[in-house]
């Protein structure tokens, strides 16, 4: 058992890798093999990351799973020896959520991905490749390997997005899937430079000698003017992945451009990267900069909420509604974040959660209304519902849940952060609430147009959601109903987390 | 009294390259392809030895102006390393277009003999003499390609403007020599330490060798050689330019600036601090407008001088009032050294790509690269992790060295400078996705399109078949980046190693 709890998270990591490679050796040609091989590890992956949630004893709190290995010894005369930089995994209430949520996600998009035949080898092994270092970021207690992992899961969506990705025609010009993976990946890395710089500024200025998490924050060596100097660092880098606006305008473009698989992965997960660097980073380790900034990122989650919602409202493309969609629903998260109030960070973090599962859901139903029709334009598209019944259901229950419908993930998490900004910013939460209201605007309007409108003749014959993206969506959306349902075991885990998290805070004010 | 034995390796690599143009002479014209082979095993051979035998050993010989220590021990063992693996890489090219291989492995040879003595120099003409060493041999290597014109305006070139680098280098000697009345390395040091104040015809004396060293590595503004040598030689050449050559020159810049001239770091430090950011920003940025490839890749390797020019910048820290310190110096050697074996590895990797790619096509530009990934898998992902690497990424060696360098000039106080280095791999990036572009998203129509192959050239959409040992260099070579990546602790205990010997002569200053 204890083999198993100190090794469980490096598996995370390591088997993900570990495919990839296996998955580059399967020689080309043989298409099935690497399916089969490809959903295996995934499958082995959810289970463990499933383990990981339950088995994480929340009244206990801290991290847990723990285990470190030396990786490089950092020389020079420091107070604590040459600790430098070691991999040091271990989970708590916050990640082990978020690592429940990456497993899923990674199974269901392999499901998903079931059809790609275009050189699928290179394609499984890259979406590997990106989910080990999502998993990566999940665990990692050093600020080497958050950021290590944090460019691995970079670094493949260049050619995930402009090898198998799709080009959007605008009609009077061409938004094409290369300049959606460049804007992409040139954003995302652009960020990471404010993150490294604010990681070797932390490094120099505690002058311990290490990256480990744990060391940094105990030392308590950053005076106030440095962190407010450098939380906007990592509230900006992180809050580009997070798509905080005025960063956002990669995600929209890069969801879109991106194959299925991938903007269930990178809407689903990656974007909560970003939400994560800000929350175990920069309110971790720079709490009196958090409290400094906090008005800020509000009124930016605000600006997120509002425009992206609006922006939704005006797409004519259904992957772009999700896309602008999730431009909107980050923005709670980011308002949670800012409330600094246990409820609020505690919503956030559930929409973290609920918006990963939520939209993974929303674009693998997309997706498999394109695979059907060739078509996302919203105006082609009407009364789907006739033959499309269970995809019809199931974008019936993302819908739902983005627009906060009780029973579902999406109330839990939209509530708890509402009631947490009232508590702080009472007229940003006004804000937020109107925000909600558009979104069951475009979401309804949608859902009538596309599902319930009179059936155009050409779809008379269309077939429904193949049985496999049935299956990739059903699991999806019964953690919809499971957290909308029972969200008192999802917040009990968070619950001792969020509160240690926001006793750092405010010791430091 | 001198212990020669201690030059033994030395002794043996001369021993090797006379060997080799001696047997070209004897070996009749089918025999030839023997040549390579006695090159490259001859020099690994020479690598594993060396590091059997020097290993714990130091000394010094002719009153200090050579010396045999852990630094010297690391780099002798990299420059013969080095060596077997571009006499490896050239083989097919040698076969291909030159003539008179013997000629080309000799002074291959010969050049990493002056590699080796130049990381051991402690005192300023024998560094000099193994620099011209280097330079003679790089000059005749540069222009190999006789019949090719190109080749010949590079080697034109690289003459000419290494002659005039040299003058510069060997005027500041004599103007060190005449002012503070030594030429070795401790000594200099004494005198800067003893002399606040040295005047300017000391400090005209060391700027100028400050930029003689600059021209070798092609730093900004001396840099101008590089992309037209680079262009116009055989493309290993083009790799060991750009490996070799730069890392003999950071050997000995390293012996320079952290001893004989480390009493005088409130000097220098800002100046190498905005030679270093000057380098790093220009090379990248021309670097977007390159379409050939080995004049991008020349760029990118500007700016890689300009990390490796951070790291010399961040060898002393220096506190509010002007006080020197070393306590963290170790970082920024190791980070020196790592980045220069990550970037080593790396870049040979990547030049042995272009060569196969531009064998397979008669072409040079970056549109040759189109639809690579269709017609040889393999090839086009060692380059795109080549590529990766370089431009920093995970779980590559470029991400590890470059992080622990610039963490190095952060610690040091150079955090500005440290982050115009992260922005500046940002630039780079784009780049070289751009070339990634064409491997895998682009197909061979683009090319076909733009130009098709050279006459006498396979056609772009054929498959490219690899020689058996490309592949296996390939593979060796794809191999190291990643573990250097992921695992870079066992060659991080030798780079320590290494770095404690050069400081301590650091420590052993007279101004502590």
């Amino acid at each position: 058992m204890s083999a198993l709890h100190s090794h469980i998270l490096l598996a995370l990591v390591a088997l993900p890798l570990l495919g990839a490679a296996v998955l580059i050796a399967i020689p080309g040609g043989r298409a099935a093999a690497v399916r089969w091989a490809a959903l295996m590890f995934a499958f082995v992956v959810m289970a463990l990351s499933l383990y990981v949630f339950v088995a994480y004893d929340h009244a206990g709190a801290g991290f847990q799973f723990e285990r470190a290995w030396d990786w490089l010894a950092l020389p020079g005369p420091w107070p604590l020896g040459e600790r430098g930089i070691s991999l040091a995994l271990g989970v708590d209430g916050i990640s082990a959520l978020m690592v429940m949520l990456t497993g899923v996600v990674m199974f269901t998009g392999v499901l998903v991905s079931w059809n790609v035949s275009h050189r699928g080898k290179d394609f499984f092994a890259l979406y590997f490749l990106l989910l080990a270092g999502v998993f990566g970021v999940f665990v990692s207690l050093d600020l080497f390997f958050l950021f290590f992992f944090y460019e691995l899961a970079v670094l493949p969506m260049y050619l995930l997005i402009g090898v198998w990705g799709s080009s959007t025609d605008f009609k009077t010009f061409i938004r094409t899937k290369e300049y959606g993976a460049m804007k992409l990946m040139l954003y995302l890395v652009a960020g990471s430079v404010l993150i490294w710089v604010a990681l070797m500024a932390i490094f120099a200025q505690a002058d311990l000698g290490t990256f480990g998490f744990a060391d940094l924050q105990a030392s308590g060596s950053f005076p106030a003017t440095f962190q407010r100097i450098f939380f906007p660092f990592l509230m900006v880098g992180f809050g580009v992945l997070a798509g905080m606006w005025p960063f956002h305008t990669w995600s929209p473009d890069g969801h879109v451009a991106a194959p299925t698989a991938v903007s269930m992965v990178h809407a689903g997960v990656l974007m909560k990267l970003g939400a994560y660097g800000i929350l175990r980073v920069g309110m971790g380790l720079l709490p009196e900069g958090a409290e400094t900034w906090m008005p800020v990122l509000v009124g930016l989650g605000a600006v997120n909420v509002m425009y992206g919602a609006v922006s939704a409202l005006g797409q004519r493309d259904l992957k772009y509604v999700v896309g602008y969609s999730s431009v909107s629903h980050m923005g709670y998260v980011l308002m949670g974040l800012a409330t600094l109030n246990h409820l609020g960070v505690s919503g956030a973090v559930l929409q973290m959660f609920s918006h990963g599962i939520m939209t993974a859901l929303f674009f693998a139903v997309v997706g498999a209304i394109y695979d059907s029709t060739h078509t996302r334009d919203i105006a082609a598209l009407e009364g789907m519902a006739k033959r499309m019944k269970t995809t019809t259901a199931l974008f019936v229950i993302a819908g739902l849940t983005s627009l906060g419908l009780p029973g579902l993930s999406g109330f839990v998490a939209e509530l708890l952060v509402f009631i947490g900004l009232f508590q702080t910013y009472p007229i940003l939460g006004a804000l937020g609430v109107i925000g909600a209201a558009i979104t069951a605007v475009y979401i309804l309007r949608l859902i009538a147009k596309v599902f319930f409108g009179t059936m155009d003749e050409r779809w008379a014959g269309q077939p429904d959601i193949s049985r496999i993206e049935g299956v990739s969506s059903a699991v999806l959306a019964a953690f919809l109903l499971l957290m909308g349902l029972l969200p008192f075991p999802f917040i009990q885990a968070i619950d001792e987390s969020v509160a240690s998290l926001l006793k750092i805070v405010a010791g430091a004010g | 009294m001198n212990d020669l034995t201690l030059l033994i390796p030395e002794f043996l690599v001369a021993g090797l390259a006379f060997l080799t143009l001696g047997a070209d002479l004897v070996l009749p014209d089918r025999r030839k392809p023997l040549l390579p082979a006695m090159a490259a095993v001859g020099l690994a051979g020479i690598a594993a030895f060396t590091f059997a035998y020097l290993r714990g050993k130091t000394g010094s010989l002719y009153g200090g102006a050579l010396v045999v220590d852990g630094y010297a021990l690391f780099f002798k063992v990299f420059f013969v390393s080095l060596g077997a693996v571009v006499a490896l890489s050239s083989v097919e090219y040698v076969k291909r277009r030159l003539e008179h291989p013997g000629e080309y492995y000799g002074i291959l040879i010969l050049t990493a003999l002056a590699a080796m003595l130049m990381a051991s120099s402690r005192e300023l003409l024998t560094a000099y003499i193994s620099l011209e060493l280097l330079s003679f041999g790089l000059y005749v290597l540069v222009g190999f390609d006789r019949y090719n014109p190109k080749s010949n305006e590079a080697g034109a070139k690289y003459i000419l403007l290494g002659a005039f680098s040299s003058a510069l280098m060997l005027y500041g000697i004599s103007q060190i020599y005449g002012l503070l009345g030594t030429t070795y390395f401790d000594g200099i040091a004494a005198a800067l330490a003893a002399t606040p104040e040295p005047g300017l015809g000391a400090q005209v004396g060391l700027a100028l060798l400050a930029a003689g060293l600059a021209f070798k590595v092609a730093a900004v503004p001396f840099h101008m050689w590089a992309p037209d040598a680079y262009e116009g030689a055989p493309t290993p050449i083009t790799a060991y330019l750009a490996v070799g050559s730069k890392a003999a020159a950071f050997a000995l810049a390293l012996r320079i600036f952290a001893e004989a001239l480390l009493p005088a770091a409130p000097d220098w430090q800002p100046v190498i601090a905005v030679v270093a950011a000057l380098t790093m920003t220009l090379g990248n940025l021309v670097a977007l407008a390159q379409s050939n490839i080995k004049r991008l890749l020349a760029y990118s390797s500007i700016g890689h001088a300009g990390y490796l020019l951070l790291g010399v910048a961040a060898l002393a820290s220096l506190d509010g009032d002007g006080a020197t310190s070393i306590e963290l110096s170790h970082l920024a050697v190791n980070g020196i050294v790592l980045h220069i074996a990550a970037y080593a590895v790396t870049n040979v990797a990547a030049f042995l790509c272009v060569s196969v790619v531009s064998d397979a096509t008669g072409r040079e530009d970056t549109a040759a690269f189109s639809g690579l990934a269709a017609r040889a898998p393999g090839l086009a992902m060692v380059m795109a992790a080549s590529l990766f690497s370089l431009a920093g990424l995970p779980i590559f060696a470029g991400f590890v060295s470059k992080f622990y360098l610039f963490n190095a000039a952060a610690a040091q106080g150079l955090l500005w400078l440290a982050g115009l280095a992260i922005f500046t791999s940002l630039i780079s990036l784009y780049y070289y996705l751009a070339v990634i572009r064409r491997m895998y998203i682009d197909s061979p129509e683009h090319a076909i399109v733009e130009t098709g192959p050279a006459p006498g050239h396979a056609p772009m959409d054929s498959r490219i078949r690899l020689p058996r040992l490309t592949s296996a260099l390939l593979s060796a070579l794809f191999a190291a980046t990643i573990l250097l990546g992921i695992y870079p602790a066992p060659l991080m205990a030798a780079i320590q190693h290494a770095s404690e010997a050069l400081l301590t002569y650091s420590r052993q200053l007279p101004i502590w």
